[in-house]
């Protein structure tokens, strides 16, 4: 390398690491100062908590002043229920659009796209008349079909992308073996789309589990709030208490921290092979 | 795509294709007709009505777009939140792209070490909630933490320090900025894999006439991924004018100082569901969610029509 190569190197590391900075560098400022105490917060709130300093105050109260234990509960199976749904769904629909042809199909896929582009949270009037109607007003049930119905479209515009992937000869060998086609799709594609799981989760899991709007719109009890929901309530009701918001936020940070760090390979390997077609 | 087709499913009997389409398709379009185009539909249809302080509904056609449109009650805070929106979305525009394009350029370039590490750290904030993002931004530029004066005021820039969320004059863009710090991840993202895609021909002839790495960026990599810049565009547009949640965890649904930082999401919101100065009124309410709609399909017909058509799909 020569010199004007290695000042370049250094110039790009440079400009990379201002910006990686100013990524973490507020996520990072939050969580270190909810381990502290109310006066080193304000007094050097750029420092690392110390033996001195280091106190669990703000996470004892969050703790006992809301039901954050309950609401990751609530985020988890809603979450869950949801990307299990839109998985198999997904998958299933996927199947037919790409492997059978019908008449109408071309037709039925186009339908089923108009959800990537247009929000589902623009028919919420609607939405919210049907649940109260069918009596799944504040409950987890109607988050789950919402979510689903908005997660379907991305799910199967991806998982046909893999089915086409599939070779042929797989599924027509068990064919000619006299296997009934559902048992083809659950025994020979299914377990081959496992690689998929994690694209589709980008786009389903992140955006249900931090969404606000239809837990803002479709639960009212606090027995029935996710953690966004939850955590939100409990923001503008101790925006005082600079210790419990602190923690709130970090509790609230955390676990999605720990999960795409232990994920983010396929997550972004994922998001990158995805969105590009 | 006749030769996708194995020989067998186009043998099949009409009657056994017929009940494996139901099968396989039936859940997923019964879900998606039932929860997402059927209340899109019947948002647009309730926009048509009116109800009175009974709950019976009557039909008044076009008369509430009139008052939304024509009455300064409705039309005033409606075009203050379309302009909002519309500062919004060119911030975004504006910053966000062009960052999120300059750090997939620099990702990939050739011989950069740490690749993955800096991919992993500037996506992080995109993965978090809008909510935690904005409180967390919230804190941090209170003048009473004092983190962000303190910080200016080490780089010899104290006497700029102002709390830019509470002033009407520029609670907006900091606003926007917030969100454009989050959501860098994704145009970077969807960039860096389009440049990745450039086959190593073209930089290696442009590299043998002997252009330096700026010139081939700007003039075959640039050129290359125009067609994914357009998508990140649309992108945003649709998520931007779709926006709620950032303005409601910091400032609530009243958009504050004095609805300067008012967009369509917020007075959507506050329009269904009413707020300490209006009771909800969901008639109203879907007429703006369709109004809100037809923004959103506007953006949509000019991409398809107007950008994806001029720009030549090069085959890689």
């Amino acid at each position: 390398m020569t010199t004007e190569q290695r000042a370049r190197s250094i110039s790009v590391h440079l400009v990379l690491i201002a910006y990686s900075l100013l990524a973490v560098g507020p996520i990072l400022l939050v969580v270190m100062n909810s381990f502290k105490v109310r006066s080193a917060i304000f007094g050097s709130p750029l420092a690392p908590p110390d033996t001195s300093t280091f106190s669990l105050i703000g996470y004892e109260k969050v703790f006992r002043s809301s039901h954050i234990l309950l609401y990751y509960s609530n985020s988890l199976i809603v979450t869950l229920v949801s990307m299990a749904l839109v998985l198999l769904f997904g998958a299933m629909a996927a199947w037919a659009l790409t492997e059978y042809r019908f008449r109408g199909s071309t037709v039925l896929a186009l339908f089923l796209s108009i959800g990537i582009m247009v929000p589902i949270r623009l028919g919420s009037v609607a939405i919210l008349n049907m649940m109260r109607s069918a009596g799944l007003n504040d409950t987890l049930t109607a988050l789950v079909l919402v979510y689903v119905a908005q997660g379907l479209p991305m799910s199967i515009f991806i998982l046909s992308e893999f089915i086409q992937q599939i070779p042929k000869d797989l599924r027509d060998a068990a064919r000619c073996d006299g296997v009934p086609e559902i048992r083809i799709f659950f025994e020979v594609v299914a377990p081959l789309l496992r690689p998929a799981i994690a694209t589709v989760a980008v786009f389903t899991i992140v955006p249900i589990w931090n969404d606000l709007w239809f837990p803002l719109i479709l639960t009212s009890s606090d027995s029935t709030h996710t953690v966004t929901l939850g955590v939100q309530q409990f923001l503008g009701q101790y925006i005082t208490d600079w210790n419990s918001v602190l923690a709130a936020l970090s509790m609230a940070i955390l676990p999605v921290v720990v999960i795409y760090v232990i994920l983010s390979r396929q997550l972004i390997a994922g998001l990158t092979s995805g969105a590009v077609k | 795509m006749p030769e996708s087709l194995s020989p067998v499913t186009a043998q099949m009997p009409r009657a056994k294709l017929a009940g494996l389409l139901l099968f396989f398709l039936g859940p997923a379009v019964v879900i998606y007709s039932l929860f997402s185009i059927y209340p899109l539909v019947a948002t647009m249809a309730l926009s048509t009505y009116t109800s009175d302080p009974s709950g019976a509904r009557s039909f008044v056609g076009l008369a509430n777009f009139q008052t939304l449109l024509g009455d300064a009650l409705w039309s005033k805070p409606f075009w203050n939140a379309l302009g909002n929106n519309l500062i919004f979305f060119t911030v975004h525009m504006c910053v966000q792209n062009p960052v999120g394009i300059a750090l997939a350029g620099l990702l990939s370039l050739p011989r950069v070490r740490l690749k993955g590490f800096y991919r992993t750290v500037m996506f992080l904030p995109t993965m978090l909630s809008v909510v935690i993002v904005g409180f967390s931004w919230n804190l941090i530029l209170s003048p009473l933490w004092g983190v962000a004066s303190g910080a200016l005021k080490a780089v010899g820039l104290g006497s700029l320090f102002a709390p830019w969320l509470g002033l009407e004059s520029s609670a907006l863009v900091t606003l926007s900025l917030i969100s454009v710090w989050q959501f860098v991840g994704i145009p970077m993202m969807l960039i860096y894999a389009a440049l990745l895609n450039i086959p190593e021909e073209l930089i290696d002839a442009a590299r043998v006439d002997g252009l330096g790495q700026l010139r081939i960026f700007f003039h075959i990599k640039l050129p290359l991924v125009l067609p994914t810049i357009s998508l990140v565009s649309v992108l945003t547009f649709v998520a931007n004018f779709n926006a709620f949640d950032l303005i409601y965890s910091v400032k609530g649904a009243l958009a504050g100082p004095n609805f300067a930082t008012d967009i369509l999401g917020t007075f959507f919101y506050r329009t269904f569901f009413g707020n300490q100065l209006q009771l909800g009124n969901p008639t109203m309410g879907a007429a703006v969610a369709t109004v809100m709609f037809f923004i959103i399909l506007l953006g949509l017909c000019l991409y398809l029509f107007l950008v994806q058509r001029r720009i030549r799909r090069y085959a890689f």
